[in-house]
């Protein structure tokens, strides 16, 4: 047998009291340092918990992470929440329950194994015994600490996961307030930051005079470069906010630099296998390529701080409150112990976000006004234009074909702006306003995600066919000057559209339909499953010749090469612009907690991979970002949506895997493949606009 | 200065969620909803009338009320997402979102069931086609389109069988 290493999460707060609490008569209460991002994984962990527990799911009471109270759980990233927190609460559970029936026993000189538990109430032989979980609680010994030996319950016996049950949060939250943004204070203050219109700008003058007279309620606060409009009254900071330039002048200040000391690339090697011979003839060299992409979440960043009695407390929709708070107390020279970060839910989170920026800010002013609760809203604007931008990136693939059309060959290598600068990264603050308030916060250097974490820019870049001759390498582009970091799946979105464009490219050269060049170098079976699947689903036809602006499109990954597979069979028609008909979807995330919650995270992961794919690119220029709102930044809309089929392969034997990321990749590569189909014309660079096909277009026709 | 019979001193008044309301304050509805009146499901979502997240019923038209003046709402009716299960149409959607658990993250949906509601007040049976039109104002991050538009179809049918 093999021995399972302890959950992550366990290693860093190993007892059991620190997860779970009875001392709430009738309830579990949990406490977990994942936060809800708007996927519902705290339902999903909840469920994990009721079941284990043998209670009823509205029992468990997951606490918000809260750095005075929560165990340290990193970020709420990654698609690992249900498969590295969940794995630690069901421990967390199972051995909860094994201690109160110990303690059952003792009491009543009944084996542990006689005692059965039915919504925390014992029976012996279907007979209560006038004991339950709340009684016994007192005298289990919280302090144990959590062993890995611990045997849940039998998967087969789960009542409630495996189950859809519902989604309480989002109909309570529907007609009344619940996100962050409906939190308030008595006596607290508005406040509105007015952002550097670029990175490192400086602060060249103010006209206070002018403003106040404008704006008699507001006040302006300034340090450093970072400048805040506070006041009582919500709507005439909004106003002042929205017309600051007229007050406010900004210049760029030559001295200042981004990642000034790192070399102009940081290259990386991440696999190199030369079984055959080495290609001569290349069959294809392509360059595919995204721009910045924005968050784009539908609420823009809010925050609220308090500082009191020598303490600060921040209230923020980050995805990891811990390494906030780290951050938080060196930008503003306080220990880490006198900040308290608590997680309130926010809009929908895809990624690092301008969620942490915000808290800065209202930590800032916090500090300034002492004693008085602050709020910080961020504008739509500031939204999308101010907070960190998911990475572009060009992905180029050489291949080769051998005599019998199979892949001899394949080389890629992916130049990227660096991904995953998070608070704290490479021991920087990553926080916009902590470069404001001194330049010298701006990261020195960067780095990419460690390939055991899945990569950053090399996510997915090794591609998951079998090839003899397979080399990768992966460089960051140190100096971009603009802000960059995590957005959902990070590198996989583009190197998976890469990768299976240049296989779509190169069975057309080899004349073999795509689908069956792709089994050719597939050993994974789950993976070729995924896909035969897919194809059935869609009623592919290696004859179908697409063209006149109807195409079909194929594309498939394991998201990081360890977690879900996934096949996306797209069907698009061009007319001006690209229109996707319809999406298939083949799954396999292995056992699945909630089935009904996968297939929101699979099908919302793809429609808003068909928004970056079709329409988004934020519009860079000087290394500046332009003010963005939804009229030059648009993103899918309903008249937009496909119709989608979703399918999952669902193995109850095999462990969860999260689902949130799996889509990006395949589902670019599939309208991507499928635009290709439709025009006869391969299209490498995204977005799919308009503009990009007149363009290819034209140029194809010269 | 008296102006017919709704305005004092300037001041318009309206009825929000069935109580009379003077408007006080000269800023737009949604800050006046939110932060005066303690509406919160009203969400703020651009300011630009560009996303729909703070949709309300303005005598049963379904609008945006970030940049709505207080001016113009006099003698008007209001209605937000906190009052629209009182009313049958409303009820059913609210039940049929749940039911098809509509939405991700939640945030634009308030806005969201405000356009739903205008439109199933008005038509009984509307097609995808005019559902996905009545909402088309309206963004979603998450990409839970899908699951609203089932929402929406399923209340229609809600609402149209006989016990409903």
């Amino acid at each position: 047998m093999t021995v399972t290493p302890l959950p992550k999460s366990l290693q860093d707060t190993p007892q059991l009291g620190s997860w779970i609490s009875f001392a709430s008569p009738g309830k579990v209460q949990v406490r977990t340092g994942k936060v809800e991002l708007g996927q519902g994984i705290l339902v999903a962990l909840a469920q994990i918990v009721a079941e284990e527990l043998e209670v009823a799911l509205e029992r468990v009471e997951i606490l918000p992470a809260d750095t005075l109270l929560s165990p340290n759980e990193g970020f709420t990233a990654g698609s690992q929440s249900v498969e590295v927190s969940g794995a630690a609460l069901r421990l967390v559970a199972a051995q909860s329950r094994q201690a109160l029936l110990r303690v059952a026993a003792t009491r009543t000189g009944h084996r542990p194994e006689e005692i059965s538990c039915h919504d925390g109430l014992l029976r012996v032989e279907g007979t209560d015994i006038g004991l339950d979980f709340w009684t016994l609680a007192p005298e289990v010994d919280w302090t144990q600490v959590v062993d890995v030996r611990t045997i849940g319950r039998d998967r087969r016996d789960y009542r409630l996961a495996g189950t859809s049950t519902r989604r309480g949060d989002v109909l309570q939250r529907l007609a009344s307030g619940g996100f962050i943004h409906d939190m308030a204070f008595e006596g607290m203050r508005h406040a509105r930051i007015v952002r550097q219109p670029f990175r490192l700008a400086r602060l060249a003058s103010i006209d206070r005079t002018g403003f106040s007279r404008r704006h008699p309620t507001v006040v302006i606060f300034q340090k450093g470069d970072f400048l805040a409009f506070v006041g009582a009254d919500e709507y005439a900071v909004h106003a002042a906010h929205d017309e600051a330039e007229v007050f406010v002048e900004w210049t760029p200040d030559p001295g200042r630099k981004c990642a000034a000391k790192a070399p102009a690339e940081m290259r990386k090697e991440v696999r190199k296998d030369h079984a055959g011979h080495r290609a001569t003839n290349s069959a294809i060299r392509a360059r595919y390529s995204r721009g910045y992409i924005a968050h784009g979440s539908i609420g823009p960043s809010c925050a609220l701080a308090h500082f009191v009695d020598g303490g600060l407390t921040v209230w923020s929709h980050s995805q990891g409150v811990f390494a906030l708070r780290d951050q938080i107390a060196a930008c503003l020279d306080l220990r880490p112990l006198r900040v308290r970060v608590i997680h309130v839910p926010g809009a929908g989170c895809y990624g690092h976000n301008g969620a942490d920026d915000a808290a800065l800010d209202a930590a800032i002013v916090a500090c300034e006004l002492k004693g008085t609760p602050v709020r910080v809203q961020w504008s739509r604007v500031d939204e999308l234009s101010r907070g960190p931008l998911g990475a572009a990136m060009a992905t180029e693939i050489e291949a080769a074909l051998g005599s019998d059309g199979s892949v001899s060959a394949w080389k890629l290598s992916v130049v990227s702006a660096p991904q995953a600068q998070r608070p704290g990264t490479g021991g920087y603050a990553n926080l916009s306003s902590a470069e404001a308030l001194d330049p010298g916060h701006a990261p020195r250097h960067v780095e990419d995600v460690p390939e055991l974490a899945g990569g950053g820019a090399s996510r997915n870049a090794t591609a998951i066919y079998d090839f003899p001759d397979h080399e990768v390498s992966v460089s960051l582009d140190t100096r971009s000057p603009i802000r960059t970091s995590s957005l959902r799946s990070l590198g996989a979105h583009l190197n998976v559209f890469a990768i299976e464009c240049a296989m779509d490219e190169l069975a057309g050269i080899a004349g073999i339909d795509p689908i069956a060049l792709r089994l050719r170098h597939l050993k994974d079976k789950r993976c070729r499953a995924v896909l035969n699947e897919v194809a059935a689903m869609s009623g592919w036809r290696p004859d179908d010749a697409g063209g006149e602006g109807r195409g079909r499109g194929v594309g498939v990954s394991r998201y990081k090469n360890k977690g879900a597979w996934l096949a996306a069979v797209a069907e698009v028609t061009v007319d001006e612009a690209v229109r996707v008909e319809r999406l298939w979807l083949c799954v396999d995330a292995g056992f699945l907690i909630n089935p009904q919650g996968a297939r929101a995270q699979i099908e919302g992961g793809a429609l808003q991979s068909a928004s970056w794919t079709l329409l988004e690119s934020v519009p860079v220029a000087d290394g500046r970002v332009p003010p963005l709102n939804w009229s030059n930044y648009p993103i899918l809309r309903f008249s937009d949506v496909p119709e989608v089929e979703t399918r999952f392969i669902v193995n109850e034997n095999e462990p969860p895997l999260g689902a949130g990321e799996a889509a990006q990749g395949p589902v670019a590569a599939a309208i991507g493949n499928a635009v290709s189909h439709a025009l006869g014309v391969r299209v490498r660079d995204l977005p799919l606009t308009r503009e990009r096909l007149m363009q290819l277009l034209v140029s194809d026709e010269r | 200065m008296t102006d017919g019979s709704h305005a004092m001193n300037g001041q318009p008044r309206c009825r929000i969620n069935g109580s009379d309301v003077v408007l006080a304050a000269d800023e737009p509805l949604l800050f006046t909803l939110r932060n005066r009146l303690g509406l919160k499901a009203v969400r703020f979502g651009c300011g630009l009338e560009q996303c729909g997240a703070c949709v309300v019923l303005i005598d049963g038209e379904a609008r945006p009320s970030c940049s709505l003046p207080a001016s113009a709402l006099d003698g008007r009716t209001v209605v937000t997402p906190e009052a629209i299960g009182r009313d049958r149409v409303g009820a059913a959607l609210l039940s049929a979102f749940e039911l098809e658990q509509a939405g991700q993250c939640g945030y634009c949906l308030a806005g969201i069931v405000m356009s739903a509601f205008a439109l199933l007040a008005r038509e009984t049976n509307p097609s995808r086609a005019r559902i996905i039109e009545a909402l088309d104002g309206h963004l979603c991050r998450c990409g839970a389109h899908t699951t609203i538009l089932r929402a929406v179809e399923r209340a229609a049918e809600m609402l149209g069988e006989p016990s409903a």
